[in-house]
């Protein structure tokens, strides 16, 4: 396997608790991703998912472990390191080219006026915003304001695109289109991602590696679920897959039951949290079938 | 619906202007058998020449009063010695101190602002003196500045200065604090750093707040400009209207007292099409 592009070491996040001592909200976080990548994390609110991304973007810092990129540790935000917010966070002032720009000569500060714009124009058409770029976001819808956003963190092209629920306060329909916009630009450009969602169907469209968190405190990585979903895979077509139900029961159960019990299930037996179990849930007639 | 509710409250209004010339009509009619009374000694010391000898001038009429408005409004500018300008001349020169100060102010103000709400420290640190400084009347300052400034007209635009220092200061240092963190995270990820950051990210976010802090300012600083030229004398429409009670012309001071109203609604008006300027919808 190729070196990995950024690498979570030991991560740990405590706060101290009101009264003394200090609770522990997640711990021991080992997770390397690779160029090319695309993973997703999932687990139950509160368990430390938003953290863990500031933690990568640079934008907060763990109480142990470190982030890893090029062997060396991160120290701070960077550019190579794009973030798509959960909410959207466009500055209110600027239209949506301007918002687009203001990450783009900061990129290129070298860079001339109508280079910026050119730039700007061709990542705001791949997200089909052509006709919105001069309307500030709030003129804009949700989805619209969202895809800025994303035309923003693309734009720069960064080595990594760090996603926060970047679909959660959209519509149904919009999200589908949408998810499947950024699988398409994702996948033309192998573009490495880290994205946190609360939505399975999603993680199972984006995601080449699924990772599941235990809930908090002391949350944990308790597995990594590789998607055994075909990579041509669409969001209107995927659930006809054979693999599409085992795959979604593995991770609906882990939901729903697992990341409660994980600590109790885990109790006695050996945990490396270094080499965390890699499940490839797939039909039970294929695997009786091996 | 909105035009007619326009026109109803625009009806209203001169409905109300009227019932008051109406009154102030009746009020003034000259009457029969008024008879002039002792002059109390306390109100003879803050008056001097006509009406400390007891002589009583009428309060005018309407029309009178329309027709010293005219005769201002007339010839606005008209200079006959230091103590006979026209009341334009006197505007201006309120003008000019009020917008001196407020602009030396605006100077300070805003880009200390801006350090106190960027650092935690520095805001501690001031805060007690803000706190202190902030409740006290801008006119208290006004003897202390006379003698270390020894110039009056000086005196006076430190006064101005002083008293729209706080609402910038407060509110910048306040807009400037509580600009979203997602914003500030949005530059840190582009790593875009000082400068750039203060005006393409800090500033624009905080404007509107600050714009706030220089409406009440400029208010503020418009009511005071009044009681100071009582105070320091000269020029300046606050002393115009010293000058004219002296005279017992009230007609004249109504006419100033009008304009400063227009003035102060016009000063008002300009910061709150500024402040539309730089507002923007989350
Ligand atoms: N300043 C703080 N002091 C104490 N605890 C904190 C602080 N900030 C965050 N936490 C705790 O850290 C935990 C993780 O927060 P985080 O925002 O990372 O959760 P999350 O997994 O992203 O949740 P969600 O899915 O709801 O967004 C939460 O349980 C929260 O209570
Ligand atoms: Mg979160």
């Amino acid at each position: 396997m190729t070196k990995p592009l950024i690498s979570v070491e030991a991560l740990a996040k405590r706060y101290p608790k009101r009264g003394g001592g200090e609770t522990t909200v997640f711990e021991d976080i080992w997770l390397p991703i690779h160029p090319g990548e695309f993973v997703c994390l999932i687990g139950h609110s509160g368990c430390g998912k938003t953290t863990i991304l500031n933690v990568l973007a640079g934008l907060d810092r763990p109480t142990d472990g470190a982030v890893i990129v090029d062997g060396r540790e991160i120290s701070g935000p960077s550019l190579d390191r794009a973030v798509i917010f959960q909410g959207h966070s466009l500055l209110p002032w600027m239209t949506a080219l301007e918002n687009v720009a203001f990450a783009v000569s900061s990129r290129h500060p070298e860079w001339s006026r109508e280079k910026v714009r050119e730039h700007c124009r061709f990542y705001l058409n791949l997200v089909h915003l052509s006709g919105a770029e001069d309307k500030k976001p709030s003129e804009l819808s949700g989805g619209m304001k969202q895809r800025v956003g994303i035309a923003r963190a693309l734009a720069i092209e960064p080595k990594m695109l760090l996603m926060d629920e970047p679909f959660s306060a959209l519509d149904a329909l919009t999200r589908g289109s949408l998810q499947d916009e950024v699988r398409r630009i994702c996948t033309e450009t192998r573009q490495t991602v880290f994205m946190i969602t609360h939505d399975i169907d999603e993680a199972m469209l984006l995601a080449d590696r699924i990772v599941l968190m235990t809930n908090g405190p002391q949350a944990k990585i308790a597995e990594v679920v590789e998607n055994t979903l075909p990579p041509d895979r669409r969001p209107a077509t995927m659930h006809k897959h054979p693999n599409y139900y085992p795959l979604r029961n593995h991770l609906l159960d882990f939901l729903v039951t697992r990341s409660k019990t994980f600590a109790q299930d885990i109790a006695g037996k050996p945990y490396d949290p270094r080499k965390v179990p890699v499940v490839r849930p797939v039909p039970a007639e294929a695997l009786a079938a091996v | 619906m909105t035009a007619s509710l326009t026109l109803r409250a625009g009806l209203l209004s001169l409905l109300i202007f009227a019932a008051f010339v109406g009154a102030w009509h009746v009020a003034t009619l000259p009457t029969v058998g008024a008879a002039a009374g002792d002059v109390d000694p306390e109100y003879a010391a803050l008056v001097s020449g006509a009406a400390a000898q007891g002589a009583k001038s009428a309060f005018p009429t309407p029309m009178d009063v329309a027709a010293t408005i005219w005769g201002h409004l007339k010839d606005p500018f008209y200079v006959r010695g230091a103590n006979d300008q026209g009341v334009g001349i006197q505007l201006a020169y309120s003008l000019g101190r009020v917008l001196l100060g407020y602009a030396i102010a605006a100077a300070v103000a805003i880009p200390l602002g801006f350090l106190i709400g960027m650092s935690p420290l520095l805001h501690r640190a001031l805060d007690p003196f803000i706190q202190i400084l902030k409740p006290i009347s801008p006119l208290a300052w006004m003897p202390l500045a006379l003698y270390t400034i020894k110039d009056s007209n000086i005196s006076a635009i430190f006064v101005i200065f002083i008293c729209s220092l706080w609402p910038m200061l407060i509110n910048t240092a306040f807009g400037v604090a509580s600009v979203r963190k997602e914003w500030l995270n949005v530059a840190a990820t582009l790593e875009v750093g000082g400068l750039r950051k203060a005006f393409r990210v800090i500033l624009p976010a905080a404007a509107p707040t600050i714009m706030t802090g220089m409406r009440i300012s400029i208010g503020i600083a418009w009511l005071v400009i009044v009681a100071a030229e009582m105070l320091v004398g000269g020029t300046g429409i606050g002393y115009f209207v010293w000058n004219e009670w002296n005279n017992l012309s009230i007609g004249n001071i109504i006419t100033a007292i009008l304009l400063i109203g227009l003035v102060g609604m016009a000063l008002d008006l300009a910061l709150a099409r500024a402040a539309r300027l730089v507002a923007y919808v989350e």
